[in-house]
Formats: structure tokens, sequence, C-alpha cells
């Protein structure tokens, strides 16, 4: 598998200046050096708690977000240092999907317009050949062509994010980064959405950098996952793998918070503790270890190293044996 | 939305004020009954009535074609000074907003230094300064209402930058400029024209104020502000020279402040179907 896209070392502090006459400075670190890299039409997923940075460092791959420090590579070419024209040619092949299907359209904008737009912009068609274009991709996603000329606001949460789909697929991207694609949607429209990108990636060879907290969409849809917590991953394999047999606590911790639909396999559920701690002041050592039921003292001092056979690694003192 | 606008009675009668200005002003060389500057030392002071139907002033010239003439200039600056302030401002704002940080910060301290000055004492300075033609008399009340253009355009500016709308834009590769003034521009237009269309109101006063103080367009031309300083002087012996000119200028005001709230309560969408 040669990966399209190589993350190394990826990381994004926000800093927060706050009070009057003595302004205290924060430093959150969102993303706090990360790796990974996804393989061509692969669906790479992205999974943690709300605040753990997944979003920022897939928007940060975009360069939606500036990185401060981090290597990415997306088909050999450095983004970071794309500027100009080269980082517009670079935009044409990673688009993004987005969380909210209300905001994410311009309501003052037909969807025909919002579609030719960017056709118009990198040059690819105009006018007639344009409108050709992008009742094709409303097709792809399955709406009708009579969607061009009407507003966002006559369409539904579920044909919305289907039109946003429509328009990161104008460029006709070899990546999407999909920030919780269907987190705001019906159940009912949940699976039909996800069927939809299932179908284009098999299509189109897309791949995918799936950001979300749910854990039952991401073992559908993702074949590789990394586990954020606090701006780091912990743990990183094969789905099926992590999900079945984790390493780390967290991630066991994840995974059996998740309901099971089976009434009679239920059993009782262990109880989460503690919240995730502020990603301004994370504890030291491992971050996970206040509410980690197998610390030990070096858990309480020292950052875990990262330990990783047969695709599948962790960062974590005292992993689960597999 | 103009239907629904006009169902509003105060709205209505706002706008039937405003068309009955604009109406005299551009009509006034064919329904003026006289030269609004011609001098007809025998008729001086005459009541309303007869060949004068408001009368005339110290030098005898008609009121009602002065009035007529004058809402020309009334009009001309008002809708010239808010263009101008809405473009400037409204530039100013939204590209302060959508930069943000502290160039944001600085401007917006700028804007409110000016915001600060009493729009009259401001305009005063202008035009003594610069000298009392019409287009000194356009950029001082343009410069007034510039800081206030630049905060409303500059508000709704600060929310839309954070949709994912505008994420989208830079994700598919527009430039900055297109994402504001092709994406996040047509957002806040009705903000802005509603604003315009109060401010428009205050435009209006502020000519007048200017005028009335000598600093107006220069006589003998016939303006609002004006007649009513000339017949301030004789306002026992002849009111009419300081009423009709003041009614005007009431009316005016008036009409746009109604045509105004009319329109701000259409294009909210919090007020919408109330």
């Amino acid at each position: 598998m040669t990966p399209i896209l190589e993350v190394a070392g990826l990381r994004k502090h926000f800093t927060v200046v706050k009070g009057f006459p003595r302004p205290v400075k924060t430093v959150v670190r969102a993303v706090d050096g990360v790796d990974f890299s996804v393989g061509e039409g692969e669906a790479f997923g992205m999974v943690g708690e709300s605040g753990c940075g997944k979003s920022t460092a897939a928007r940060a791959v975009l360069r939606l977000i500036e990185p401060d420090t981090g290597e990415i590579h997306f088909a050999g070419e450095d983004v970071r240092a794309a500027r100009g024209a080269s980082l517009t040619a670079l935009r044409r092949r990673m688009q993004i999907v987005f969380q909210d299907p209300y905001s994410s359209l311009n309501p003052r904008r037909t969807i025909g317009r919002t579609l030719t737009e960017p056709l118009a912009v990198h040059g690819i068609a105009r006018g007639t050949r344009a409108r050709s274009q992008a009742t094709a991709l409303l097709d792809e996603v399955g709406l009708p062509e009579s969607a061009l000329d009407r507003y966002p606001h006559e369409f539904s949460g579920g044909q919305r994010q289907r039109i946003g789909i429509a328009r990161a697929l104008a460029l006709k991207p070899q990546l999407i980064v999909a920030d919780e694609p269907v987190s705001a949607l019906d159940v009912s429209v949940q699976a039909q959405v996800l069927l939809l990108l299932k179908e284009l990636q098999k299509h189109r060879g897309l791949a995918y950098v799936f950001v979300s907290h749910d854990l039952s969409v991401i073992r559908w849809f993702c074949a590789r996952v990394a586990v954020m917590y606090l701006g780091r991953i912990v743990e990183q394999g094969p789905v099926a793998r992590v999900f079945s047999s984790p390493r780390h606590p967290y991630t066991r911790m994840l995974r059996d918070a998740s309901p099971i639909p089976d009434p009679s396999k239920r059993g009782v559920l262990p109880r989460v503790l503690g919240e995730i701690p502020s990603a301004a002041a994370p504890p030291p050592g491992c971050h996970f270890h206040p509410r980690c039921p197998r610390a030990t003292e070096v858990c309480r001092t020292t950052y875990p190293g990262w330990e990783e056979s047969a695709g599948h690694g962790s960062a974590c003192h005292h992993p689960h044996a597999t | 939305m103009i239907r629904r606008l006009l169902q509003n009675p105060t709205t209505l009668i706002g706008a039937i004020l405003c068309v009955i200005v604009v109406f005299g002003a551009i009509l006034a060389p064919w329904i003026a009954p006289h030269d609004p500057l011609e001098q007809n030392i025998i008729d001086r002071l005459q009541p309303p009535g007869g060949d004068y139907p408001l009368g005339t002033d110290d030098y005898g010239r008609d009121v009602l074609s002065r009035i007529l003439w004058g809402a020309r200039i009334s009009l001309i600056v008002a809708v010239a000074s808010t263009a101008v302030a809405i473009v400037v401002g409204g530039a100013i704002g939204m590209v302060s907003g959508y930069i943000g940080g502290r160039f944001d910060l600085f401007i917006m301290q700028v804007m409110d230094v000016l915001l600060s000055f009493p729009s009259l004492i401001l305009g005063l300075i202008i035009v003594a300064l610069l000298g009392p033609e019409m287009i000194n008399l356009v950029a001082a009340i343009a410069l007034t209402a510039v800081a206030p253009f630049a905060r409303i355009a500059r508000a709704p500016v600060l929310s839309l930058k954070e949709r994912a709308f505008v994420e989208a834009g830079r994700a598919l590769g527009f430039s900055h400029v297109r994402v504001l003034f092709v994406h996040i521009l047509p957002n806040i237009v009705s903000e802005i024209l509603v604003m315009g269309s109060l401010w428009m109101a205050t435009a209006v006063r502020t000519e007048a104020s200017l005028s009335f103080i000598g600093l107006g367009v220069k006589p003998p031309t016939a303006t609002w502000g004006g007649m009513m300083r000339d017949g301030f002087e004789t306002i026992l012996d002849a009111p009419w020279l300081s009423i009709f000119p003041g009614l005007a200028i009431l009316a005016l005001v008036l009409g746009l402040n109604m045509v105004g709230d009319g329109l701000r309560d259409v294009t909210d969408p919090k007020l919408a179907g109330t």
C-alpha cells in the first residue's frame, strides 16, 4: 500500500491570553506531536472524545489551520512548503466535508452556483459545461437536477450533506477529510450518507481521513484507526484489531462505553472515571493516568514510548496483552 | 419583499412622504411656480396664498419654489454622503473583522475615536477647514458616518467568517478577496441597507443643521437649513419662512426613519412573520 498522505510530528498549540491588568498566557496543546499515514483509497479513522484534537489535526493537514511544526506530505509533495499556486493545486486534490450541513453552505447562493464556482475558479469549466458537470455531481450523490436552482434552506440536513459532498467532489480530489460528516444527522440518514461515501470510495478510489467520535461508524467505515487522547495518538492500527483487542486502556474504556445493541450480551459496564483533562494543563507523565485503572508510579512521571508490532501500535506502559 | 414592506401602514406612510419629496426634487424645474432665485422686492414677505402658495421671503423669493429646489440639495447630500459612508465604512469594517486580531483591534479603536466626536462638531470642523462647498459637505457628513457603518459591517463578518462555508471556500482554493466580497458580502447587505436608510435621515438633519449655521451650500442656493436660518430673523412677523422648510425637513426625516424601521422589520429573520 503506497501512502498518499504522510504526517509526522504534527503540532498545533493555541495561545490564549486572558485577563487584565495581568494577562495570563495559557497554551492549549490541541495537537501535540501526531504521526499517521493514509494509503491510496484507504479510509483512515480518527477517534476520540471531544477536545482531543482530532478535528484540529485533520484541518491542519489541509492547512485550514496552520500547523506549528511537523511534516505533511501529500503524494510526495510537501504540503507545508506549498505557497500560492502550488497550494491551490494541492487543495484541488484534498477536500473537506463538514459536520454541520446547515453552516457549510452559503445561504445566499443557489446549489448550482455553489457547485460551479470551484470549477470556474480553477479554470476547469464555465457556463453550460460547468452546469452539466454540476448536474453530474448531483446525480452522483443522489440528488435531482432540479436542485441546481434552489437554495440551501429548501433542503433537509441529509440532502445538504450530500450537496456538501458534491462540492468536495467537484475538483476530483484524491483525499477527503471528513470531519464528523454524519454526527449532525438522524440515524436513518447517517446510514445513507455513509453508504454514499463508501460508494464514492469504491468508484473514485478516494482516500478518507474520517474524524468521528462514534466507534460504530468508524468500525464500519474505516480500515485503520488512530485513537487520540489530549492531542496525541495513543493507539493506532487496523480497525478490527484495535477494537477487538485494544492494547491501550483508554481504547478499551472507549469501546466498553459504546452501547451494544444486543441486550443479552450487555454486561455490567465498567465505570468511566473522570472527565477528559484540559489540554491547557495535561497531567504529567502519561496523560491518561488519572483515569487509568492500570496506572502505576511510572505512568505519573514519564510519557510512554510508542510500541508497535504488525501495524498495531500503542503508547502505554502497561498495555493489555493481545 | 416590497409588498410585505408596504403592508405595514407606518412604512407605507414613510414611503409616501419620501416619494413626495423625491418627486418634488426631480420635477422642481417644471412644477415650481417661480424661479427660486428670482427676487421680487415688491412682493417681499407676502403671507401664503394667492400667487405665492407658501408666501415669499425677505427678498420676495417664492418659498414653495425654494423648498422644491432645496429638496435637491438635501437629497443629493444625503444620498451621496450615505453612499460614500457605506462603501468606505463597510469596506473598513468587513476587512477589519475578517482579518481580526491586533489589526482589528487597532482599526476599531480608531473608529471609536471617530465615533466619540459629535457628528455636528466633526462636520463643522471639516467644512470650516475646507470651505462650504457641496463636495466638502458630502465628505464631512460621510466621515461622521464611516465609523457606525464600519461597526455595523464588522459584527456579522465576525460570526460569518467562522461558518463552515467560508472554510469550505478556502479549502476549494478561493482567495480571501473572493471569500470576503463574493461569499460574505451578500450575507450582510440587508443589514447595511437598513442602516443606510436610517442614516440618510441623520444626514438630512446634519446637512440642514450645517446650513442653518451658515456652513452649508452657499447662498443664494436654496437649502432647507439656510431658509430656516433666513426666516429666523423675521420669525415673529413672517413665521411661514421658517415653518415650511422646517416641515419639509420633518417630513423627509420622518419618512426615511419610517422606511428604515420597516426595512429592518422585514429583513430581520427574528421578526419575520410577526
